[in-house]
């Protein structure tokens, strides 16, 4: 019979590490621990005893990692970081996507395998989702820096919204400039002008 | 068009070599264009590299060493083209063990390994627990060796443990550690956050320790033999630039730079100047040659070293020593620095290998124009180290 695997995520961002957890849950039948706090982080693993640790490539407690795999305790068991030697783009798709996997000796790569995917996958996911709201942030920020600068000549020339925008426009086209560079000035000279 | 080189660091004083190499123009002047990424730790660092999202890395000297052991993950090659520095740890311990030291007569030569190493033994509770930033480091080396040689047998009477430099100072002060080793700044931003005081540098313990290098994987040496030589002299050059008295005020400004180490460049200048601020008191101690990039060739890979670090590794872990030394010499590209740097003006020494330790003044030595000085190298307790014992041919 093949026992269930036990797996221990270190990851201190909760969103991050709940995706994780979910994909992980849906691609087998896992025990699956976060830590999220790395506070006496040699001792919560040694009472977890896990057979996969997965970790983020760029985690600053990484290194702590380095010495827990190759002590035979607190992990008592040896441990690898995770390298497929059959499939060596295995290996280079989690370490591009920045996940780092630590594996009890023994297991069957075949084992190992769909949880290192499942990882990667997530991690892929949780990027997209960050790179998605820094962009639509900045483009909030974007019109609300347009708004006031419509704001301002509105009211200072007495135009229409239309108007107002239309100028911008037509300035940033003539600088070749963006609209939003444009608006900044707006409101940066309108500050100093009072 | 210049070739692009991706390079990691890690944000330490000697990163410098690197930084002056992009800053000051000897990169640019080879034709590369040497893109600099700091790294967080020093796993990450090594990951990246050997698996090519870095070119070259900055690099813990036992680090190359320990994989070509088959230690720390990853079964792939790592070669040392040419050493990036030459000591700058420091050792420092709590506040209150500090004070025990104190009274037992302990601190009074910060240059003193075997007085300061008998006070901290007799000061601390035992394990004495100590922190180094990875556990594959001269930091470790050097802490084996010197308290060692002073009777301590770990892991009974000594816990080497592994904490991050920038927590060095919080785990000192929450009282999770006796004492560390580390890099600078690391060491005195301990003391100036009030947690820690330094007791000895590491050139106290053996006088001229390789300490980081410059690393790349085994095949891009190989496939990529011109940009190697290029990447060589520059660095060459640019540790020769930062080892100039003069250019030190610079050098600590370029560093502290946000990019690099993001920091007060007074705080970069202590080591560099060999005068650092051991308590928070302000109390000042001089360490000549605390850190060292170019002086004594100390850029050659000499690889009598790593057999030295190889060996002493492979014994800790319970690996052969013979296969251990054979592995480092191959690791250690002295051939390549040979072939690369010859022409570019680099006084060659006329041996790869010496007797470690034996040196107690700077004395010449044979080399390609015969005014190579090398030196002094000893160790604390006056030992000697010869490479021929692990001699694998």
């Amino acid at each position: 019979m093949v026992s269930e695997l036990k797996i221990a995520v270190i990851e201190r961002d909760r969103e991050r590490a709940m995706l994780i957890v979910d994909g992980l849950k849906s691609a087998g039948d896992f025990k699956v621990s976060v830590l999220g706090d790395t506070v006496g982080l040699a001792r919560r693993l040694s009472e977890l005893n896990p057979d996969v640790v997965l970790i983020d490539l760029e985690h600053p407690d990484r290194d702590l990692l380095e010495e827990l795999a190759l002590a035979s305790s607190p992990l008592e068991r040896p441990v690898a970081v995770f390298v497929d030697r059959s499939d060596h783009s295995a290996t280079q798709a989690a370490i591009e996507a920045g996940v780092s996997a630590y594996v009890v000796d023994g297991l069957r790569p075949d084992r190992i395998k769909p949880i290192v995917e499942t990882a990667i996958a997530r991690f892929h996911l949780y990027s997209r989702m960050r790179a998605e709201l820094t962009a639509t942030k900045a483009a909030l920020a974007e019109r609300k820096t347009i708004d006031r600068a419509k704001g301002i000549l509105m009211k200072s020339r007495g135009i229409t919204e239309d108007d107002a925008y239309a100028m911008l426009r037509k300035a940033a086209m003539d600088q070749g400039r963006r609209i939003v560079d444009v608006a900044n000035a707006v409101v940066t000279a309108a500050e100093f002008l009072g | 068009m210049s070739r692009t080189l991706e390079c990691g660091f890690i944000p330490l004083v000697d990163c410098a070599p690197l930084v002056v190499a992009r800053e000051l123009g000897f990169a640019a002047e080879e034709g590369l264009n040497l893109v600099l990424r700091r790294e967080p730790t020093w796993s990450a660092i090594r990951d990246k590299l050997a698996h090519g999202l870095l070119d070259v890395a900055h690099m813990l000297a036992p680090v190359p060493l320990a994989m070509s052991l088959g230690l720390g993950g990853l079964p792939l090659r790592l070669d040392t083209l040419q050493v990036l520095s030459v000591n700058g740890t420091v050792i420092g311990v709590s506040r209150a063990l500090a004070t025990r030291m104190r009274n037992a007569g302990g601190m009074i030569d910060f240059l003193d390994a075997e007085k300061v190493g008998r006070a901290l033994i007799a000061s601390a509770e035992q394990p004495l627990r100590i922190g180094v930033p990875f556990p594959f480091s001269m930091h470790a080396e050097l802490l084996y060796y010197w308290l060692g040689a002073l009777g301590l047998i770990a892991p009974r009477d000594l816990v080497v443990r592994t904490v991050p430099p920038p927590q060095m100072s919080d785990a000192i002060a929450s009282g999770e550690i006796d004492a560390f080793c580390v890099g600078e700044p690391w060491g005195s931003i301990a003391v100036e956050r009030g947690s820690a005081e330094l007791v000895l540098p590491g050139v106290a313990i053996w006088q001229f320790a390789p300490e980081k290098v410059l690393a790349v994987r085994h095949d891009w040496a190989e496939k990529e033999a011109e940009n190697t030589a290029r990447l060589m002299r520059a660095l060459w050059r640019a540790a020769k630039w930062a080892s100039e008295q003069s250019n030190r005020m610079t050098l600590s400004e370029i560093l502290g730079r946000p990019e690099y180490l993001d920091m007060s460049s007074e705080i970069i200048e202590r080591p560099l100047a060999g005068r650092l601020v051991a308590s928070p008191e302000g109390r000042q101690v001089r360490a000549p040659g605390f850190v060292e990039f170019f002086r004594g060739a100390a850029t050659f890979p000499w690889r009598s070293q790593a057999v030295w670090i190889a060996t002493r590794i492979a014994r800790r872990m319970g690996l052969d020593p013979r296969d251990a030394a054979t592995a480092a010499r191959a690791s250690y590209r002295s051939d390549l620095y040979r072939a690369n740097l010859g022409a570019a003006g680099a006084d060659l020494p006329g041996a790869s290998e010496k007797l470690e330790g034996a040196l107690a003044e700077r004395s010449p030595v044979a080399s390609s124009s015969g005014k190579l000085f090398l030196g002094p190298d000893r160790f604390f307790d006056w030992r000697t180290f010869d490479p021929m014992l692990y001699d694998g041919a």
